[in-house]
């Protein structure tokens, strides 16, 4: 495993990581319901996406690579639906997406966190 | 502190919290979801405390079925915990106060966590580690303990799940009077496109996981008890997205019942056919003239027997509880 | 890890009796056993931690290594997990039951309507 492969993986790690972060902070501080889970999703593809990525240029043993890829595979597959179906779910529940931003009160934040 | 000591660490106070948020939260559907979490914590813990095997299962079973059971049985009983109520928390919290106090002052004498001269490394867990591979011929310490050193333990715990089962069974099964509501399943079915086309590409493959898992247990982490809660998840995706009806005609009710009782009968038979071959009860070497292969095929056998179970066995009880529920629409 | 002490059990301490907290001093049936969850789990953790082996690696028997954790609470818990759920679906389904026949799954109400016949 040469340098340039450790810092392409290094970049690849860090970014996912710095993205992981940015999702967890965007779930708290985003307004509804939607905005929320649309932070959630971008952690839950890009930024596994990246750290899978990143832990395939690690790995020399293909064994190992073919188990990571079809984790990414899967994660690829099942997140967006789960997003799909929480936000369908959640709009059947009568959630609407709030357009407006309120400003002060974060009292329709915190009502769609209960009804989620 | 090395790395190890500070994702412990995380995630036990990780589990804490979501201990203390399970405490105080009224939403009962929080609640569940939050026990959830709680079960994926801990399998991330196993893992980090090297139980793959044990982590592997906590994930499917405290982060999935579990979950999915407490959610079918809260669309029944009622989604709020009743607020008020005439209970003493303060008298409790002393209880508890005392109770743990009393526990900890026990741990006081144990050795330190992660020590390898422990007493409880003293005793038995030695031989496993040294003698296995020649005495049974598989990697897999945790199989090989299971399946033929504590073999009669395992086939205890199979058949507690078999009682369960049918506990569940008789519990929660209804006379043959057709229900009113069986209707609403078909009519909301339209809507799940995106879901159910995901499921038809994912339930193969759940299906052709839960197959290695059971026959790779011997040279990795897994085996029949994982196997069969996998196993059984595909049919849960099936008959969430396609209404309970429909699963019923891809797994006919009886001979569900009978499998899982055909499970527990191959576990003993296996057992019956060493006593008859003149070795002890469930002693795999007597399956063949090599020692070695005979437990190798002993384990297939009582593994396969574990797996059939317990798949059957979560089956029969989630549909027990769905069909008692028959609302369509419980998705998490 | 040597620094750990004995601060994995007494997490494991607190969470039991979180559990057991859940179990005495709360009313919703589904909640007590949700509770009940939590210690089964704790118990999980509390023997897994016992299992383990500082600098040691899962006892999956690979040639060149010779320190492995303890297998034998992996099998304790393994099948003991698979137990704990068959047996909390037995508690849901009398807790189902109740409902059916008493119409509530709160403590005192079940109480009140016992005493009431």
């Amino acid at each position: 495993m040469t340098i340039l492969t450790t810092y392409i993986s290094w970049t690849f790690l860090v970014l996912g990581g710095f993205l992981c972060i940015s999702g967890a902070v965007g779930l708290l501080r985003f307004p509804d319901f939607f905005t929320r889970m649309h932070a959630a999703s971008v952690t839950d593809t890009l930024a596994t996406a990246l750290i899978i990525l990143g832990l395939l240029l690690q790995t020399d043993a293909w064994m190992v690579q073919v188990k990571l890829v079809m984790v990414l595979v899967f994660v690829l597959l099942t997140s967006p639906t789960a997003s799909h179906a929480l936000a369908k779910a959640a709009l059947h529940g009568g959630l609407k997406p709030q357009l407006k931003i309120a400003r002060g009160s974060n009292k329709a934040g915190q009502q769609s966190e209960a009804e989620a | 502190m090395n790395m190890e000591t500070v994702i412990n660490m995380v995630l036990l106070s990780l589990l804490v919290v979501t201990a203390i948020a399970i405490v105080r939260i009224k939403d009962l559907f929080a609640a569940a979801m939050l026990a959830g979490i709680y079960g994926l914590l801990s399998a991330s813990f196993f893992v980090m405390m090297d139980a793959v095997d044990v982590a592997f299962t906590e994930a499917s079973v405290g982060a999935g079925i579990s979950t999915l059971l407490m959610l079918t049985t809260l669309a029944m009983t009622g989604r709020f915990e009743k607020i008020s109520g005439n209970y003493r928390p303060r008298l409790a919290l002393v209880l508890v106060a005392l109770t743990g106090a009393l526990l900890i002052y026990g741990t006081l004498d144990m050795p330190a966590f992660g020590t390898a001269a422990a007493p409880v490394h003293e005793h038995v867990a030695p031989r496993y580690l040294n003698d296995s591979y020649a005495e049974i011929g598989i990697p897999n310490a945790v199989t090989s303990v299971l399946a033929s050193y504590r073999g009669f333990d395992t086939f205890g715990e199979v058949v507690v799940i078999f009682t369960a089962g049918i506990g569940v069974l008789a519990l929660l099964m209804r006379a043959e009077k057709p229900t009113p509501r069986t209707q609403t399943p078909t009519a909301s079915m339209h809507e799940h496109m995106v879901l159910r086309i995901v499921a038809k590409m994912l339930i193969p493959l759940i299906l052709l996981f839960g197959l290695y898992v059971q026959f790779h247990g011997e040279y990795g982490p897994g085996g029949g008890f994982q196997a069969g809660v996998i196993f059984a998840s595909a049919f849960f995706l099936y008959s969430m997205l396609f209404g309970l009806s429909e699963a019923r005609k891809v797994v006919n009710h009886v001979v569900v019942q009978i499998l899982a009782a055909l499970g527990v009968l191959l576990y003993g038979s296996v057992g019956i056919v060493s006593l008859m071959n003149g070795k002890n009860f469930l002693d795999y070497s007597a399956l063949s003239a090599d020692a070695v292969h005979g437990q190798h095929l002993g384990i297939l056998a009582i593994e396969l027997g574990v797996g059939i179970t317990v798949t059957t066995v979560m089956i029969i009880i989630f549909f027990a509880f769905s069909g008692r529920n028959q609302i369509e629409g419980e998705k998490d | 890890m040597s620094e750990f002490g004995l601060f994995n059990y007494w997490v494991v301490m607190l969470l039991m009796m979180i559990g057991f907290y859940i179990v005495i001093a709360q009313g919703n049936l589904v909640k007590k056993l949700i509770g009940l969850t939590l210690f089964q789990t704790s118990v999980f953790i509390m023997y897994i931690s016992l299992g383990k082996i500082e600098g040691a690696t899962a006892p999956i028997l690979i040639e060149g290594v010779t320190l492995y954790s303890n297998p034998l609470p992996h099998v304790l818990i393994l099948t003991a997990i698979v137990v704990g759920i068959a047996t909390t679906a037995l508690g849901l389904a009398l807790v189902v039951r109740i409902k059916e026949s008493y119409g509530t799954v709160e403590e005192d109400e079940i109480h009140a309507k016992d005493e009431s016949c």
